[in-house]
């Protein structure tokens, strides 16, 4: 078994733990960042959407200021926002390197993306569902939670599944600017050692992470949709 | 003694789009009392909508007032507008059921914090499936379901909280004929067993002559017609009206029939083609053949349409008449004179 491992992975081989912990880091980075992102964007997509024009709490001020602010985060680029934040990381995380410091850039990154996503997620729920919704006389957190969120179970784990996929590639570009991780694992033996069995190896580590994430959303979204 | 249940007063509704101002409702008054099945007709974009919207504070009126049992809705904060609805059920055309809930998911939705224990909640179910006859399709979601069911599940719904009164907003035009009439059957079934009062918005003057005691004609925002279907039928007031009967009624398709010069309404020289219009209880005398005997003049019945509408004959006759001219302009004279309306649609 070594001897195959040896022979296919000649380099990788020799840093075995190192792999194995870029992997795990890999996946505390994309599940941390994730659930705090999810619930951040769900609450950004509910105020979204509940304050737009026609809304069931409609606000412009507050719409407005919400929309700005994800197009600003949006326009910026990632690897510049990474560097952008720095000091505001060191500030929150206590250090700006390793997984803890590439939680707040990744989640600063995503939930914006995030957050349209599920915007575009609950308005797919009919406006004659909040109508009659509304007409039974339920209040505006009962139709958040009784109509939004449960009528648009199917739509918000479909760019869940996108966006965990999105995720993934933030959590290799943060790897390089310090952070750990498969995509720091490919960068510094793949790329600055040209070690390219490090490389295949960490793109079929990713393949196979998408592909799990992606089977998966696919499969509660068919459970929730009757 | 009946008392009113829903009052608009003065109600205007304007529309902003775009800094433009639409007004789609302009001085609504009506009034609808306990216990009646009460129409709203108009063509689309009439305002029918925004007009039963208005009712539960939905959509919210400008200005005027809107009375519910003798309470001003106008203005009112949304917790308490919140309990008015529980006492409005209210239907739609597209049912809007909950895709995500079963049948008894989406009836028992409104109940939520009701405060109502399980078995209550069960209980109430089981009846209301009972009553829209629909015992068995309690796990059934929405999707399985034929449009006729699914405006069932969706009566059941807006009735589970006992209300007092049910807004149906075209709640029959997604159904084939056959399912509309099955949908107002139970509609009248609810009136007459519960006491339940309806208002029912339509585009489609049928509806309204298959259930309605009362209709209100909305036009361009403004109620241009009102009373008793029976007296708006046998004598409307207004063009709009008219048109719309006319689509309830075979005698409608004459002018058709005159325009293309169908064989059925040609005439030969001194022949009148007249459509005579029946009103309140004259049907049950024998015009046609008193006429005929009397003054000696030929009709020749082309087609009729008769119906019985509250109880009482609507409709009339295309009939062919020939004979001496003479005789054919007393048989006319003595015709008008029975308060029947003749309209001589040709002549020969
Ligand atoms: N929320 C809104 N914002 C702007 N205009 C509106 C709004 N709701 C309705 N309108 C306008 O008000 C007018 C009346 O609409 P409404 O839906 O009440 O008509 P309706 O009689 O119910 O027609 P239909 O038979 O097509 O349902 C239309 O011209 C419509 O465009
Ligand atoms: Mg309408």
């Amino acid at each position: 078994m070594d001897n195959v491992l040896q022979f296919l992975l000649p380099n990788v081989s020799q840093v075995m733990d190192e792999f194995y912990l870029s992997i795990i880091q890999t996946l505390q980075m994309v599940f941390v960042s994730g659930v705090i992102s999810f619930v951040l964007s769900l609450i950004i997509g509910i105020v979204l959407i509940s304050t737009r024009k026609g809304g069931i709490l409609a606000n412009s001020f507050v719409f407005n200021l919400f929309d700005k602010l994800i197009n600003l985060f949006r326009s910026i680029p990632f690897i510049i926002l990474i560097a952008a934040l720095i000091p505001l990381t060191r500030l929150i995380s206590g250090t700006a390197v390793g997984v803890q410091g590439t939680l707040f850039p990744l989640i600063v990154g995503i939930t914006p993306f995030f957050s349209r996503q599920i915007e575009s997620a609950l308005s797919e729920v009919d406006d004659g569902l909040i109508e009659s919704g509304i007409a039974m006389g339920l209040s505006s957190f009962q139709i958040i939670v009784s109509v939004y969120l449960k009528e648009g179970i199917s739509s918000i784990v479909r760019v869940t599944t996108i966006t965990v996929i999105s995720l993934i590639g933030l959590t290799a570009i943060v790897g390089v600017v310090g952070g750990g991780g498969i995509g720091d694992f490919a960068i510094r033996y793949g790329y600055q050692q040209n070690q390219l069995d490090a490389t295949y190896v960490s793109i079929i580590v990713l393949l196979i992470f998408v592909s799990i994430v992606q089977i998966l959303g696919t499969f509660i979204s068919k459970k929730t949709t009757h | 003694m009946t008392s009113e249940i829903i009052r608009t007063e003065h109600v205007v509704k304007t529309f902003t789009v775009d800094k433009k101002a639409h007004s789609v409702l302009k001085d609504v008054n009506l009034s609808i009392e306990t216990g009646e099945i009460f129409g709203i007709i108009g063509y689309s974009g009439a305002g029918k909508s925004t007009l039963v919207r208005c009712f539960n504070g939905i959509e919210k009126a400008n200005e005027g007032s809107i009375f519910f049992e003798g309470q001003n809705i106008v203005g009112l904060k949304s917790r308490e507008l919140r309990a008015i609805r529980r006492k409005i059920g209210m239907i739609f055309q597209q049912f809007n059921l909950m895709p995500s809930r079963t049948v008894f998911g989406n009836i028992a939705l409104p109940l939520k914090h009701s405060g109502l224990s399980k078995q209550q909640i069960n209980k109430r179910i089981t009846e209301l499936l009972e009553l829209v006859d629909l015992p068995d399709k309690r796990d059934a979601y929405p999707s399985q379901l034929s449009g006729g069911q699914k405006q069932r599940v969706a009566i059941a719904r807006a009735l589970v909280n006992h209300p007092k009164i049910l807004l149906c907003d075209e709640a029959t035009s997604a159904l084939d004929p056959k399912t509309t009439k099955s949908i107002l059957y139970l509609l009248k079934k609810l009136n007459k067993e519960l006491g339940l009062t309806i208002v029912v918005i339509t585009h489609e003057m049928s509806v309204v002559k298959e259930i309605c005691q009362k209709v209100s004609v909305l036009d361009k925002g403004k109620i241009i017609e009102h009373g008793d279907v029976y007296s708006v039928f046998s004598n409307p007031q207004q063009e709009l009206t008219r048109s719309f009967i006319e689509t309830t009624s075979a005698l409608g398709s004459v002018k058709a029939l005159i325009e293309t010069q169908s064989p059925v309404v040609q005439l030969q020289p001194g022949q009148l083609l007249l459509k005579i219009s029946y009103t309140t209880s004259s049907v049950s005398e024998p015009l046609i053949s008193y006429i005929s005997r009397t003054f000696h003049v030929d009709a020749n019945i082309v087609f009729g349409d008769i119906q019985i509408l509250s109880g009482n004959p609507l409709g009339g006759l295309i009939v062919i008449l020939s004979g001496q001219k003479s005789a054919i302009d007393r048989a006319l004279e003595y015709v008008k004179q029975r308060h029947v309306a003749v309209e001589v649609l040709n002549h020969g």
